[in-house]
């Protein structure tokens, strides 16, 4: 595990992108140091009243500029504190964290899906893909229309960008496992990468498997600490020995082999998960 | 006077550590995560999170829930269980030059007994801290801490199981009537010293899903929400012991400590010991800042070394100072 920076990153930008706010943050020590996948956390001001820090998918990192983007959406009252922050203020900036997409050796097709802003780390992600002589196609779904994120920036990248929104407000009416077969078969992809809530990434690791391919999940968990210590963030997952586990989302994820997180049993403790017998009838 | 000439050694048991602080148990793990922030030799000693017997799933997600100044959590003490721990994390610890306290707990009062024996005399442990008050499990077994009797003979129990060589903390509920009388059970059965206190029993709903913000019901609240719970706790303990209702005993005070002012008031209340909890979810290098801020914090009051002020709060005290306008 390599050490995180933990540092005083400066706001440079905070720019209003759709429903969502992109912010620019000069961390020039944790920028050459961040992988597709990788997260951040911010804290709040000293004085709030809330207390945890706010993790956030990088967008970008740029090694040569020193700084690092985020992607926020308004959600509650932390991140609409964190989006009113003045340019020139500091934040409280941990990163990178947890564990970034797998990248491939050589040339690969990839499928990349999301949904929202869940599209954030999946951009960066198609520039490794691209530069190693692969090809890449998005599927790019949301609520409406503002609840898009970076559809510019995919077709920037490729022509394949398939756009869905649940109230056709733009693109294809409805989710974004409807035209999932056809976005796989239109650029014959190898591997599916996905960012999203569990229940769109379970259904997207399922069509993927129903073609034989592999989707790395990258899971939005809530978590208290994003550093790996306080084990609230965990998902059931099953380990390279076969075993079933609570792992951590912070740590050994965010990103998942979506084949190995037991979707079906998030919220619960399956009878084989490890240390189930030990919870003496707690549950 | 210089804060760095300030000494903040402590006595623990046979021992002297570099200074009074650890982390909370469950806060930092089993060290390795926060190593990566903070030497973990800097601290007086870091504080395992709770083992049991055997490996424990813990409870499902959602296991936290934010809310004013604190948060909520029900993690339902994950652990891979104490084989694991001698195996792989005390050997590791040990490398670090850490100084560990052993956080167990145990369904029975044999299981205490028996991860006591087995712990005693491993390398880099200090002492133990019974957790006789999982208040995520309040209710279902585990809450020994709630009952004068059954405290007792937890602490009894571990007390002949490791000899009077390693020192053994008996770790607090505040959800009790009267946290003396579970105090003085403990002390009296052999505790070396009392830590409190744990988290206190809360709940949120969630308002989108109509249900309960955790997956568990209910969860232990933390962070500096409880701080005036935790100092009033320590504030009860040592003045029963000034006042010989309870055998005089080292206090380990937690709940809420984020500054060194924070660190300072639980000094002053009686805490010969510190431990920082959920501000390493905030800030994992908060330890280090909050010594250094305490070493600013007493010089400026004129104090040379932490024994200094520790239960300062029982006696007359001192005139605030005059502010030039």
């Amino acid at each position: 595990m390599a050490n995180p920076v933990v540092t005083r990153a400066e706001v440079l930008e905070v720019a209003p992108e759709g429903a969502y706010h992109r912010l620019v943050l000069r961390a020039p020590e944790a920028a050459p140091r961040v992988r597709p996948g990788h997260f951040a956390t911010l804290a709040l001001g000293e004085t709030s009243a809330l207390l945890l820090r706010r993790a956030f998918a990088v967008l970008r990192a740029d090694p040569a500029a020193g700084t690092l983007e985020l992607v926020v959406a308004e959600r509650g009252a932390g991140t609409r504190e964190l989006v009113r922050t003045p340019v020139g203020a500091t934040l409280s900036l941990i990163a990178p964290l947890g564990t970034p997409f797998p990248l491939p050796d050589g040339p690969v097709t990839a499928l990349l899906v999301a949904d929202g802003h869940g599209s954030a780390p999946l951009f960066a992600l198609a520039e490794r893909i691209l530069e190693r002589g692969g090809q890449v196609g998005f599927l790019l779904g949301a609520a409406d229309a503002p609840g898009l994120y970076g559809v510019d920036r995919a077709r920037a990248l490729t022509r394949d960008v398939l756009v869905v929104t649940e109230d056709g407000s733009a693109g294809l009416a409805g989710h974004v496992t409807g035209p999932l077969a056809q976005a796989i078969e239109a650029i014959d992809a190898d591997v599916v990468h996905a960012c999203g809530p569990e229940p769109m990434l379970a259904a997207v690791t399922a069509a993927a498997a129903g073609h034989g391919l592999r989707c790395w999940t990258a899971v939005q968990t809530p978590m208290a600490c994003g550093t790996g210590i306080c084990m609230t963030c965990v998902l059931p997952v099953v380990g390279a020995d076969g075993v079933s586990r609570f792992v951590r989302t912070c740590t050994e994820g965010p990103v998942f082999d979506g084949g190995r997180v037991r979707w079906a049993d998030i919220g619960t403790v399956p009878d084989d998960l490890a240390g189930a017998a030990g919870m003496g009838g707690q549950l | 006077m210089d804060p760095q000439d300030v000494d903040l050694s402590v006595p623990f048991g046979p021992l002297t550590l570099p200074n009074p602080l650890t982390t909370a148990a469950g806060c930092a793990g089993y060290g390795r995560e926060l190593a990566r922030f903070v030497p973990l030799d800097e601290l007086g000693s870091v504080t395992t999170k709770t083992i049991m017997l055997g490996p424990r799933s813990g409870l499902p997600a959602p296991r936290m829930a934010e809310t004013p100044s604190g948060m909520l959590n029900a993690v339902g003490l994950q652990g891979s269980g104490v084989d694991h721990l001698i195996g792989s994390e005390l050997p590791w610890l040990a490398e670090r030059g850490a100084r560990v306290l052993v956080s167990i707990a145990g369904e029975r009062v044999e299981d205490f007994a028996e991860l006591a024996r087995r712990l005693a005399g491993q390398p880099a442990v200090i002492g133990l801290e019974l957790n006789i008050c999982g208040p995520t499990s309040a209710g279902r077994g585990l809450l020994f801490a709630g009952n004068p009797a059954t405290s007792y003979d937890v602490v009894r129990a571990v007390r002949k199981a490791v000899g009077a060589a390693l020192p053994v903390y008996a770790k607090l509920s505040p959800d009790v009537t009267s946290i003396t009388e579970i105090a003085a059970a403990c002390v009296k059965a052999g505790a070396d010293g009392l830590s409190m206190i744990n988290t206190t029993l809360g709940a949120a709903i969630d308002l989108d899903t109509l249900r309960p913000a955790l997956a568990g019901g209910t969860g232990g609240l933390s962070g500096p929400a409880i701080r005036p719970i935790a100092v009033r706790c320590v504030y009860q303990v040592h003045a029963a012991m000034l006042a010989g209702r309870i055998p005089a005993a080292p206090i380990l005070g937690m709940g809420g400590i984020a500054s060194g002012r924070d660190a300072l008031e639980f000094a002053l209340a009686g805490a010969s010991g510190l431990a920082v909890g959920t501000a390493l979810f905030h800030d994992p290098t908060a330890p280090l800042r909050i010594l250094d801020e305490l070493r600013t914090e007493l010089a400026a009051r004129g104090f040379s070394s932490y024994a200094d002020v520790v239960g300062l709060a029982h006696s007359r005290g001192r005139t605030r100072p005059e502010r030039t306008p």
